[in-house]
């Protein structure tokens, strides 16, 4: 469905471009040793190269370059075995250098792909322009005291990768699916954890609008946006103000905005004019990075299946519908809980994992996520185990507890942690399939409706269920309800 | 002993090794003439009390029996070495009571070698002047005098020469961007070497333009030099730009021996308005090679005159950014405004922390790297950057080393350019093609002009043979045979 924005007069399309900060998973930061952790006391994680004293010199983290190949292969791109690092000058306070170590001429990623998923199983391509590294700035504390701002200089020197799409996105929804995406695939590799509540994710936002046909409007670039949900408030805003300044006769100007999620609206931050001259030209401190094919396939090689490549695994050996696997794939650890699930259930009752799988995606999508959705958790802090998720399904697999039983099993265990063997046995749940003991049942249930006997025997067909009914009563739930059935027809029809 | 400030570093190697004198009595020696030569302005910091704890680990070392050769020897340090705990700011106000937490790489060598810190030397501003007159610390004054007038010891590492020739060091940390070693040795009889760029770790060394500058030595002879030199050296994980070669016995390269060795003479540094001295000098250093068996070969490097105008849009477009981190915010001086902001606490910081010349160069520096003018400037520099470098490269396929003056003149008197950058820069002519190229070279003093003062001759050679440069050096100062010493008039 196109996005459209209407005017008073004129529908409008809306152009949008993301530059998404991501940063490099790893234990030091892109030019010097020092530690990159988050949430560390200000200013403990910085060494001298961070803080830009005298004489100090950047060198270069090797493990960042691998991340940064790693994530180029994953996003399809074309990976440079030639790139340098050039400065970006301008002052600020947390900027200690004056400068920011980036790749601006020679980036180590050139131009890939991302298929994005959007609503009713439809995808679209989205182009990757580049991805470079870069060092990140301090941070300016302004709330510490009334004269003064302070400055923290623990993310000063993070190595960041910087992914540039091509303006190829038409609405707030394609826009949110692409870092949604990228989030997905940068989490799967391991490139960069995605958390982008601790900032270790935000993403530029490039908005412009124009009437369809036309050439590309003047675009904002909204700034540090942090989380997916804002990304399309703020386009949808932004779009809007755009759409709103053009319809009453003005021009939209270039500038750099800020989008505030609790007035719901943009800001600027600075205009074309109060630009900064960058002044980009390479750093003389640091050689051209250089890498062979050998590095590039190590890279390769080292890196997980991808998201799409395992959700068409999802449904083409696993048997799982679209919606289903992509809600699997959509986080790492949902799809590793998911093989973990499938894997122990086949093995436990002795079949192919095509035959137990959309059993187990059901559970998983279904009872698990309800409960955790409920509880406010994640998978990875799911009190059922997939192993344990396993056990219990196996237990319905073969027979020893229904569908219905198992639900009421599910609920202890998510609140017990214990397995679910261990409660079936303990509160007596084990179906009741012994012919014996239910045709006695049946027995005593005919015995005690001659009227309903007489009713079915005159005709009345669909009475079958009451008996059914009366029969799980007795038993407490726990007959089985495939040998009631077998055994309940013959006698009632006599 | 008297006059033991006088020694050779080879030859206080040996008396210290043969027990006939102990690095307490030769620091001692220094400070007291450290002390004297007060008048000269070489010293800014000084430091007896650390230089008598080395003396005294190097004795301790040099009676271990495994001393190396720099066990003992008082040297001065150029001001941009960052030294633990040591006054440390590049000679300029905005680095207001700076000592760093650590040590340069470079002179964490020396004091492995069992060197010993008499104290921090003076020094143009960053290293950006030719005659170390824009030291905040004020100008440094050559021992070498014309008559009763003062000259100046050249610069940028001003005060490292003016310790040595003044006998108030036996040998001086400098660094070279594009002559700060050669040109001040050429002004005061000393010897000067800056090795191959990125021969010396740049790890700890206040940055004046990244790509140019290199660490070197000024000693007052050629071996001296060789020694120094070697325990500088090598590889440093910490510089991606040092590189790993492996750094050989400079000293051994000093045989004398130069016979069907080629020495090219380029024509593009017979420069219009030359002085006939100066000439003669260099016609002199052809002759007395040829007399030791070399091969004398005219040679051409046609981009020579474009190499100071590429020079001055490249290493000032690297200083304006290298600079940017004296800003007031972490250390060094601060100036804020009553009721100012960030912005104007820069202002104020960086309008009072630098000289004219620091200032004239960040701004020239901006200018070249900013939008529209980038590539007009900074590129096309650049560009013949390399053209200058594969000047040299053709150079060097048929010659092994080239012979040139290394300043335009002998020393010249305070003031006498300080109002005339142009003038200024033009004593950086000669030297300023090997910075840009990175090939090692040295001044060796050579004569002395109809004034009485030093003139010195440039031995280039090629990227990483410092051997050869050594060699050549040891030649011509064989056979100049330069035993001048300048009148001592500052104690």
């Amino acid at each position: 469905m196109t996005y459209i924005i209407q005017g008073a007069h004129d529908d409008f399309e809306v152009v949008i471009g993301l530059e998404i900060h991501a940063q490099v998973t790893s234990n030091a930061k892109l030019f010097s040793g020092a530690a990159t952790e988050f949430g560390a006391e200000p200013n403990a994680q910085v060494s001298l190269v961070d803080a830009a004293m005298p004489g100090m010199l950047p060198t270069i983290n090797e493990e960042c370059i691998r991340q940064a190949v790693r994530s180029g292969i994953a996003l399809g791109a074309q990976i440079n075995k030639f790139s340098k690092f050039d400065r970006k000058n301008y002052f600020y306070a947390d900027l200690p250098q004056g400068y920011q170590i980036s790749q601006f001429s020679h980036p180590i990623v050139g131009e890939g792909v991302v298929t994005v998923d959007l609503e009713g199983g439809k995808t679209k391509e989205i182009g990757v322009e580049r991805i470079h590294l870069e060092q990140d700035a301090g941070k300016s504390m302004h709330d510490q005291h009334p004269q003064f701002t302070y400055v923290d200089l623990n993310r000063s020197g993070v190595a960041l990768m910087e992914i540039v799409s091509k303006p190829d996105m038409r609405s707030p929804e394609e826009a949110a699916a692409y870092v949604t995406k990228i989030r997905t695939i940068l989490r799967y590799i391991g490139s960069c954890d995605g958390n982008m509540e601790q900032g270790s994710m935000r993403a530029d936002v490039n908005v412009s609008v124009r009437k369809h046909g036309e050439p590309f409007g003047t675009r904002c670039e909204l700034k540090n946006i942090n989380s997916v949900r804002f990304v399309r408030q703020a386009i949808e805003v932004e779009a809007r103000r755009q759409v709103d300044i053009i319809e009453s006769g003005g021009v939209v100007d270039q500038e750099t905005r800020l989008f505030d999620p609790n007035k719901g609206e943009t800001r600027s931050m600075r205009s074309k004019e109060e630009a900064h001259d960058y002044r980009y030209f390479p750093c003389p401190d640091l050689l051209p990075v250089e890498f062979d094919d050998d590095f590039i396939e190590a890279a390769r090689e080292s890196l997980p299946e991808l998201p799409d490549a395992k959700k068409n695994r999802f449904m083409e050996e696993l048997g799982l519908n679209d919606y289903t696997a992509g809600v699997l794939v959509a986080e790492k650890e949902s799809a590793d809980f998911f093989e973990v699930l499938v894997d122990a259930l086949a093995k436990k009752a002795g079949k192919d994992a095509g035959k137990v799988a959309v059993k187990a995606s059901n559970w998983l999508t279904g009872d698990l996520f309800g409960a955790l959705n409920k509880a406010s958790k994640t998978i990875t802090e799911s009190p059922v185990s997939a192993a344990q998720g396993a056990d219990l399904l196996a237990l319905i697999e073969d027979g020893t507890i229904s569908g219905r039983i198992a639900k009421d099993v599910f609920e202890v265990m998510f609140e017990t942690g214990k397995d679910a063997e261990a409660i079936v046995e303990e509160k007596g749940l084990k179906q009741v399939s012994d012919t014996g003991e239910i045709e006695k049942i049946i027995d005593e249930v005919i015995a005690a409706n001659p009227g309903q006997v007489e009713q079915y025997r005159g005709g009345k067909d669909k009475l079958i269920g009451f008996f059914v009914g009366q029969v799980m009563k007795a038993t407490g739930g726990k007959a089985n309800p495939g040998v009631v059935n077998k055994l309940l027809k013959p006698k009632l029809d006599g | 002993m008297t006059d033991l400030n006088k020694l050779k570093i080879a030859e206080a190697r040996d008396l210290l090794r043969k027990g006939e004198l102990t690095a307490r009595e030769l620091t001692e020696t220094h400070i007291k003439a450290v002390d004297e030569a007060d008048v000269l302005n070489a010293y800014i910091e000084k430091t007896p009390e650390i230089a008598l704890e080395q003396a005294d680990k190097a004795d301790a070392m040099i009676k271990a029996g495994d001393a190396p050769a720099m066990a003992g020897i008082p040297v001065g340090i150029k001001d941009l070495f960052a030294t633990k705990g040591v006054h440390t700011q590049a000679c300029s106000k905005i680095l207001d009571g700076f000592k760093p937490e650590y040590e340069s790489t470079v002179t964490q060598k020396l004091w492995d070698n069992g060197a010993v810190m008499l104290g921090k030397v003076n020094m143009d501003e960053f290293a950006m002047g030719s005659s170390n007159e824009t030291s905040y610390y004020g100008p440094v004054k050559n021992p070498w005098r014309r008559g009763d007038t003062d000259t100046v010891p050249g610069g940028s590492s001003g005060g490292s020469v003016a310790a040595v020739a003044g006998f108030a060091a036996m040998g001086a940390t400098a660094s070279d961007t594009g002559g700060s070693i050669r040109q001040p040795a050429a002004f005061t009889g000393t010897f000067g070497i800056k090795p191959t760029y990125g021969r010396c770790s740049r790890y700890g060394m206040v940055a004046f333009a990244s790509s140019l500058d290199q660490a070197g030595t000024i000693t007052r002879d050629v071996r001296d030099g060789a020694i120094m030199l070697e325990a500088i050296s090598g590889f440093d994980s910490k510089d991606s730009t040092s590189v790993d070669v492996a750094v050989p016995n400079f000293e051994a390269a000093l045989t004398g021996d130069i016979r069907g060795m080629k020495i090219g003479i380029p024509k593009e540094y017979y420069l219009d308005g030359m002085s006939s001295e100066l000439e003669a000098l260099w016609q002199k250093g052809i002759e007395w090679l040829k007399a030791a068996g070399a091969e004398i070969v005219d040679i051409s490097l046609p981009h020579t005159k474009y190499a100071l105008p590429t020079y001055y849009i490249v290493a000032p477009a690297e200083a304006s950014s290298n600079l940017a981190r004296y800003d007031g915010v972490r250390y060094g001086l601060r100036e804020t405004v009553e009721g100012g902001g960030l912005e104007d606490m820069y202002e104020a910081t960086r309008a009072a922390g630098f000289g004219d010349e620091v200032k004239r160069r960040i701004m020239i520096g901006t200018y070249v790297l900013s939008a529209g003018y980038y590539d007009a400037y900074y590129l096309k520099a650049q560009k013949v950057r390399q053209l200058i470098s594969n000047d040299f490269k053709e150079a060097f396929k048929s010659v092994d080393a080239i012979l040139t003056p290394t300043a335009p003149s002998a020393a010249f008197a305070p003031g006498e350019k300080s109002d005339d950058p142009l003038a200024m820069y033009l004593n950086d002519v000669f030297t300023v093609p090997a910075s840009l190229a990175g090939l090692p070279g040295s001044s060796v003093p050579a004569g002395l002009d109809e004034g009485g003062l030093p003139l010195g001759l440039q031995v280039l050679g090629k990227p990483w043979d410092e051997e050869t440069v050594l060699k050549v050096s040891g030649v011509l100062e064989e056979a100049a045979s330069f035993n001048h010493e300048p009148k001592v008039w500052w104690r």
